[in-house]
């Protein structure tokens, strides 16, 4: 980024095709960043990193396999700090069942999708997780599960054995909805990496 | 239910409905139309043995749908299902919530079972919508449960006079409040017929306290793009997407010309809705359209015939 300095707020991307963006933006706000809604690929360009929120994957492809907008998502996730939840987990994943669908194939994960069962299983749990303060609280909607992780990937939390939240280098990815409780601790976790990346193009 | 576990529900309900949020639900009654609207990129489907433009023009008692086709419906898709129960007909929501149905529209359009109370919401653990064209009746479901409120426009029309009137008509209602001073807040909820509690939370946020959503006559694109500029938050499209005439749907499962037709319509309400802001976008999706429903003006319905007044 030629514009940003070291002090001049974060700028970062919500994809806004359809879903939680707003409470991501909202989330973002309060942790001191500069939510940026983007619907067209040529949005990407002024974000220095992008939040891909909870939605149905189904929708946001629609959207993604016209006009160039998934392979310019794909070089954005490969050079810039992304965090996927729920959906945007879906998204991010290198394999998706349940069905097998399109996606960016840059997280090296297993994703099965509405794994837990329909909305009368969404359910909102207290977890242990490796962000240091404490249980961390954990909304689920519909959820998806990760159900293979790769060599590159760290678990920084689980539910039953398998993974929740993940990090692998510059990706981090959520089953569940941080931007829905009023922890901000995922969303600053995010935010650090997005702080490092800046650092090293500065 | 001790009140942290109420809070937990609620939370769960309007989730989902966050989740739907700057996208279209869809009406559909048979698999065929319920994978056009996936394929479209719907958000969610609305399972319905009827849309309201086949109801209003063979009248009879319209009632919940057949579980069967709602299975079907689910098994079909894997983006969430919603289905119908008639006002106050909680035995209904029972069988719905039973069988695994994603959100319940406790719904106008169907034939009213309770005249004096709507479902009490509270006791269920599936979300419920519900329609409502002012204030005072938004909060009213609210106060009941609802974790989503739709305007309720005029259903089965093709007109969407009626869903921009409730809009502005909720919008205004909310502005209105936020500038009034602390003690004048309790003649407001007198006057809107509401709880304190809720219109003092509206007063403070200048927002409904769970997801707005618009429904009623919306079948074009533009309609679609007008209604999320008034601010709703998601938009439902009934019998804009699947019907021909007034009373006739397109036959989507034999007729490969008239499921283009079904699916041009899908997909521009879907693109017109991301891109409610941008006129140019909006314009390139109406084009892609062929053919539209035949409406049926609001204005010349006899008052009487109107679904919009049931619910109190």
């Amino acid at each position: 980024m030629s514009t940003a300095s070291k002090d001049t707020p974060l700028h970062i991307g919500v994809l806004a095709i359809q879903g939680d963006y707003a409470a991501h933006a909202k989330a973002l706000r309060e942790t001191g960043a500069e939510p940026v809604l983007v619907r067209k690929p040529e949005e990407l360009s002024s974000i220095e990193g992008l939040v891909i929120p909870g939605g149905e994957s189904t929708t946001f492809l629609k959207f993604l396999t016209r006009n160039g907008f998934l392979d310019a998502l794909q070089s954005f996730v490969r050079n810039k700090p992304t965090f996927g939840t729920c959906a945007g987990c879906i998204l991010l994943a290198k394999e998706v069942r349940n069905p097998s669908q399109e996606s960016l194939a840059v997280l090296d994960a297993t994703v099965e999708r509405n794994a837990y069962g329909r909305q009368v299983d969404s359910t909102i749990q207290l977890g242990e997780s490796k962000i240091p303060g404490g249980p961390l609280e954990m909304v689920y909607i519909r959820a998806p599960r990760i159900v293979k992780t790769g060599p590159e990937v760290e678990v920084l939390a689980e539910r039953d054995g398998f993974p929740v939240l993940v990090r692998q280098q510059n990706i981090v990815a959520a089953t569940f909805h941080p931007e829905l409780s009023s922890d901000r601790r995922v969303h600053q976790l995010f935010l650090d990496l997005v702080r490092e990346q800046r650092k090293q193009d500065l | 239910m001790t009140e942290q576990n109420a809070n937990t529900s609620l939370r769960l309900k309007t989730g989902l409905a966050e989740m739907l949020k700057g996208g279209v639900i869809m009406d559909v009654m048979n698999v065929e139309q319920a994978r056009i609207a996936e394929e479209a990129g719907a958000v969610s489907v609305m399972a319905l043995e009827r849309v309201p433009a086949m109801i209003r023009a063979e009248g009879g008692v319209a009632r919940m749908a057949n579980p069967r086709l709602i299975r079907e419906i689910m098994t079909a898709v894997t983006i969430p299902v919603m289905a119908k129960a008639r006002i106050g007909h909680f035995a209904e929501a029972q069988v719905l919530q039973e069988i695994g149905v994603d959100f319940i529209d406790e719904s106008e359009v169907l034939t009213p079972a309770d005249e004096e109370h709507h479902i009490d919401k509270h006791a269920f653990k599936t979300p419920f919508v519900c329609g409502a064209r002012d204030l005072g009746e938004a909060l009213r479901r609210i106060a009941e449960g609802a974790a989503m409120i739709r305007t309720k426009g005029e259903a089965g029309t093709g007109d969407v006079v009626h869903a921009v009137k409730h809009m502005r008509t909720i919008m205004r209602e909310i502005r209105a409040l936020t500038v009034l001073s602390e003690d004048e807040l309790y003649a407001a909820a007198k006057e809107l017929r509401a709880p304190y509690e809720l219109v003092r939370m509206v007063a403070k946020n200048g927002k409904l306290p769970v997801p707005n959503f618009s429904a009623g006559g919306i079948a074009t694109p533009a309609d679609a793009a007008l209604m999320m500029q008034l601010g709703a938050e998601t938009v439902f499209v009934g019998s804009g997407i699947f019907m021909k005439e007034r009373a006739t749907p397109l036959d989507v499962e034999n007729n490969p010309a008239e499921r283009a037709e079904a699916v041009s319509r899908a997909r521009a309400i879907v693109i017109a809705t991301t891109h409610y802001n941008d006129p140019k976008i909006v314009a390139e999706a109406s084009e892609q359209v062929t053919g539209t429903m035949k409406g049926l003006a609001v204005a010349a319905i006899e008052q009487e015939q109107l679904l919009q007044t049931r619910g109190w």
